[in-house]
């Protein structure tokens, strides 16, 4: 069982390393945003999981309540900033 | 009880490492956030709700599915934000191929 959650970390894991690559290359603004909401989304499933793996599922919990809340609020700060400011950016391309 | 916990967890990851394939491979920045959006929360979701099958009936798992609970609300509306920027920033939409 601990295996399994050890072995589901490391996917996840794996799986924020495309998301750092949208964040890199993200040709316009919003590209990073989404990739920075995507990265604080699987971090919440890597917060909970690693709890399980030490066995203390609610202590962790707690952190995950409490970045899952700050993720969301600079998501929605992040995405309102950019409604209105016209960021000097590179010709997006598609 | 885990064999269900285990379900979950797998299709649970299942849903976040599509959703960061989708993430790469789409072409526009609006399939992209199509993409991600879904699966991520999907894939949250299910992760939760399978470690909250494995702890078993206890405060923890109810905060568990508070949590879940929260996402549910949050994600898409966090992703209808950026959409709704997206478009105020002029981003380009994609043009109609003519048939």
């Amino acid at each position: 069982m601990q295996a399994f959650f050890v072995g589901a970390t490391l996917v996840v894991l794996a799986a924020v390393v495309p998301c750092l690559y949208r964040i890199l290359r993200g040709p316009t603004i919003i590209d990073r945003i989404i990739g920075v909401n995507v990265v604080g989304t699987k971090t919440i499933a890597v917060i909970v999981l690693v709890g399980c793996i030490f066995d203390r599922v609610e202590f962790f919990i707690d952190i995950a309540i409490v970045y899952a809340l700050i993720s969301f609020v600079g998501t929605l700060a992040l995405s309102k900033y950019f409604e209105r400011k016209a960021v000097l950016q590179r010709e997006a391309t598609r | 009880m885990t064999a269900l916990a285990v379900a979950f967890v797998s299709a649970g990851v299942f849903f976040l490492v599509t959703g960061a394939a989708g993430l790469i491979r789409f072409p526009d920045f609006y399939t992209r956030m199509h993409a991600s959006g879904k699966c991520d929360t999907l894939g949250v979701l299910l992760v939760l709700v399978g470690i909250a099958c494995h702890v078993g009936a206890s405060l923890t798992s109810a905060k568990i599915l508070l949590i879940a609970a929260f996402i549910f609300v949050a994600s898409p509306t966090a992703t209808h934000a950026i959409a709704r920027s997206a478009l105020r920033h002029q981003n380009a939409l994609w043009p109609e191929e003519e048939q």
